[in-house]
């Protein structure tokens, strides 16, 4: 039987899924998928995990429950830095440490680390430690691991059109059509993209006739040469990205608003978030910051995203108000 | 040119005495008081860690006292404190204060760009004089230290309490008025020495309690509501495991010149927490363990609201309590954090050891009921 290796649908899932998904697959692994979020997860997650920690944080927790009796192997990485000289944030340098010592009964965690931050050595290093879990050939874990970085890249071709992390799994990009006008939506991939959370509100935008432009659309070029004239490196990736997509969005392509989506209790969207709005408003340009967390009602969300539309759709700048 | 820079317990006397030696204009913003909290939460992003909103308070209560130039650390994550600086500057000058910020970061095996930094507030001294002050202020930061260490013993013990309080207090009001490393180095001398000299109960029993945690809410008296001085009087000896000479000489120093030993702290701290997860994150838990191998009886770990690195620790430190065997009590620290809840908390901890250590007969006096 094939040995079943399990993924929760949170955090990293909406940046390197398909890495993910086609490097276990193709070492021999069925793949499975904890389920979307919901209410139940999303308690099971605030149950468990310490409770200062962020939402996102909570609902991974919630999603390793939910995955652990049906798998044989948690797949956690320890991504301390996908990029040089950044890091992602400290809980995920500690996110292996947090699930184990939080979740009981758990089947065997693949906690490779990846820290790209001083050497590329040590991915290199988990590819292998990760593959040879499965196979003992070498070669058969570089193909698998070359087909997957091929295959993340055609994901992240297809959001650079305008599809969202989940559709461009899917491979279709027809929702990132002709709208009437673009708005940017920033904050953390996990956050804006997991429909419960956010609750739907890429979709909510659309259906209004609203092209969304997250930083994920963005060309990651474009948003890496912006980012060197920061006053001082950021050195959080998910924060660089977003800083430099916030100018991006200001500068280039003229949208009418933007929304920042944040976390309850998330550090970088603390200090990102108040640099971030304090260029935005003194542009001029209107900005929306929405805070969730366990107990947001989603009738709240959605009167403030109708009153930022109409605000936008009934003429001026934030100054005629 | 007035220079000044935040608070951070006793660091303002190292700081002082780098820069006097230096021949700066030194302006040590006034103590944290309610006020500086205030304009700090008021001018602060919500939800930034609570040493962001006090830097910011000292600064604003700093200008109004006519500072011009702030002399900030830096670092390069992935703790928060690392962009503290660009975000502080963006506040004031939206406030519009018009000063100027010195970020000092850690020299990554630069050390002539941190010199160099220091150039402009010295106004271009030479390297060497400029290293032979950081010298003699880490020499004192350790002098500082070790007076610390000595209240914290003496404390639990003195025969009539608050003695050693009243000394300290006495000390940091004459340290404002002590300029350059020579005076300073003097004063806490005297003061080690009167405070040496305060009667003790020579036999009394106390309880050790380690201090782990963010380092700024475990060295801020204001933040951390006196906690050394509150468990003293509780008849706890308190040890803290980081302090101003330590971050100084490790953190600073010693990771520039790559010679940051970190093994016991990775080995100590590896089945629990198998990563450095920023700040002091891993050297909480690794400390916990450690206080546990000395004989310590319990561990009280600070942090500040939302503070990313000990959230972390905080999830793993209920596992090392538990296979340990040592109490542990975390404290979160804000804005709203209240004396008397606090107080109560503290209270109940250390009636909760003491009853422990009393139980396993190792503690002579009788205070608690039942058996």
């Amino acid at each position: 039987m094939k040995p079943r290796v399990g993924i929760p649908r949170a955090l990293l899932y909406y940046n390197y899924f398909p890495l993910w998904e086609v490097f276990f697959k193709e070492l021999g692994a069925e793949v499975v998928l904890s389920g979307l979020t919901n209410k139940k997860i999303l308690d099971d997650g605030v149950n468990c995990c310490v409770d200062d920690a962020c939402l996102p944080m909570k609902v991974f927790h919630g999603h390793i429950i939910e995955l652990k009796d049906r798998v044989d192997y948690l797949f956690v990485p320890r991504l301390i830095s996908v990029e040089r000289n950044e890091y992602i944030c400290p809980k995920f340098c500690g996110l292996p440490d947090m699930v184990l010592n939080s979740v009981k009964d758990l089947p065997t965690v693949i906690d490779c680390t990846i820290n790209l931050r001083n050497s590329s050595s040590s991915l290199r290093r988990a590819v292998l430690d990760v593959g040879r879990l499965f196979t003992g050939d070498y070669r058969r874990i570089y193909t698998a691991y070359r087909k997957a970085v091929l295959c993340l890249e055609s994901f992240e071709g297809l959001m650079e059109k305008g599809a969202t992390p989940l559709e461009a799994m899917k491979g279709d990009y027809s929702k990132a059509g002709e709208y009437h006008y673009s708005i940017g939506l920033i904050g953390h991939p996990y956050n804006i993209y997991d429909n419960y959370m956010s609750m739907r509100i890429i979709d909510k935008l659309r259906d209004r006739g609203v092209n969304v432009i997250t930083q994920d659309m963005i060309c990651s070029n474009e948003l890496d040469r912006i980012a060197r004239d920061f006053s001082k490196p950021m050195f959080w990736s998910f924060g660089k990205s977003i800083m430099a997509a916030s100018r991006y969005l200001i500068d280039k392509r003229h949208v009418k608003g933007i929304i920042y989506l944040v976390a309850f209790g998330c550090g970088l969207d603390a200090l990102v978030g108040d640099l971030v709005e304090r260029r935005i408003r003194k542009k001029g340009i209107p900005f929306c910051l929405l805070t969730i967390d366990e107990h947001t009602g989603e009738a709240g969300i959605d009167t403030r995203l109708e009153a930022f539309i109409d605000m936008l759709e009934w003429g001026g700048t934030a100054k005629c108000w | 040119m007035l220079v000044t820079f935040p608070h951070m317990g006793n660091a303002y006397i190292a700081m002082k005495s780098v820069l006097e030696d230096l021949g700066v204009e030194v302006l040590v913003p006034p103590p944290c008081t309610k006020r500086t909290l205030e304009l700090g939460t008021k001018y602060s992003p919500e939800l930034a860690c609570l040493p962001l909103k006090l830097n910011i308070g000292n600064y604003i209560e700093a200008i109004e006292r006519g500072a011009e130039v702030i002399v900030m650390a830096g670092g390069c994550g992935p703790c928060r404190f690392g962009y503290y600086a660009e975000v502080q500057r963006e506040i004031l000058q939206d406030l519009g204060y018009s000063f100027k910020m010195v970020v000092l970061e850690r020299p990554q095996g630069n050390v002539r760009d941190f010199v160099k930094k220091i150039a402009i507030i010295t106004g271009g001294k030479t390297v060497f004089r400029v290293l032979a002050s950081i010298k003699r202020a880490t020499r004192v930061a350790v002098l500082m230290d070790e007076l610390e260490r000595l209240c914290w013993q003496i404390r639990p013990r003195e025969k009539s309490g608050g003695t050693v309080s009243r000394l300290m207090r006495e000390f940091h009001s004459q340290a404002l008025n002590t300029r350059g490393s020579v005076g300073l180095a003097a004063l806490i001398g005297e003061y080690k020495d009167r405070i040496s000299r305060v009667e003790t109960k020579g036999n009394k029993e106390v309880l050790g309690i380690g201090i782990v945690g963010e380092i700024y809410t475990v060295i801020e008296p204001f933040v951390n509501i006196s906690i050394a001085e509150k468990l003293g009087d509780l008849g706890a000896e308190v040890d803290k495991s980081i302090t101003v000479s330590y971050w100084v000489i490790n953190h600073l120093i010693k990771e520039a010149l790559h010679l940051h030993n970190k093994n016991e702290l990775q080995e100590a701290s590896y089945p629990y927490l198998r990563s450095f997860v920023g700040g002091h994150g891993q050297e909480s838990v690794a400390n916990t363990v450690l206080y546990k191998r000395r004989g310590y009886d319990g561990v009280i770990h600070l942090l500040p609201f939302t503070c990313m690195p000990e959230i972390v620790a905080r999830s793993v430190l209920p596992e090392v309590s538990h296979r340990y065997g040592i109490p542990v009590m975390t404290l979160v620290l804000d804005e709203m954090t209240g004396e008397a809840g606090y107080m109560t908390r503290l209270e109940a901890f250390v009636d909760l050891i003491r009853r422990k250590k009393e139980m396993k007969g190792l503690y002579g006096e009788r205070i608690l009921s039942g058996d």
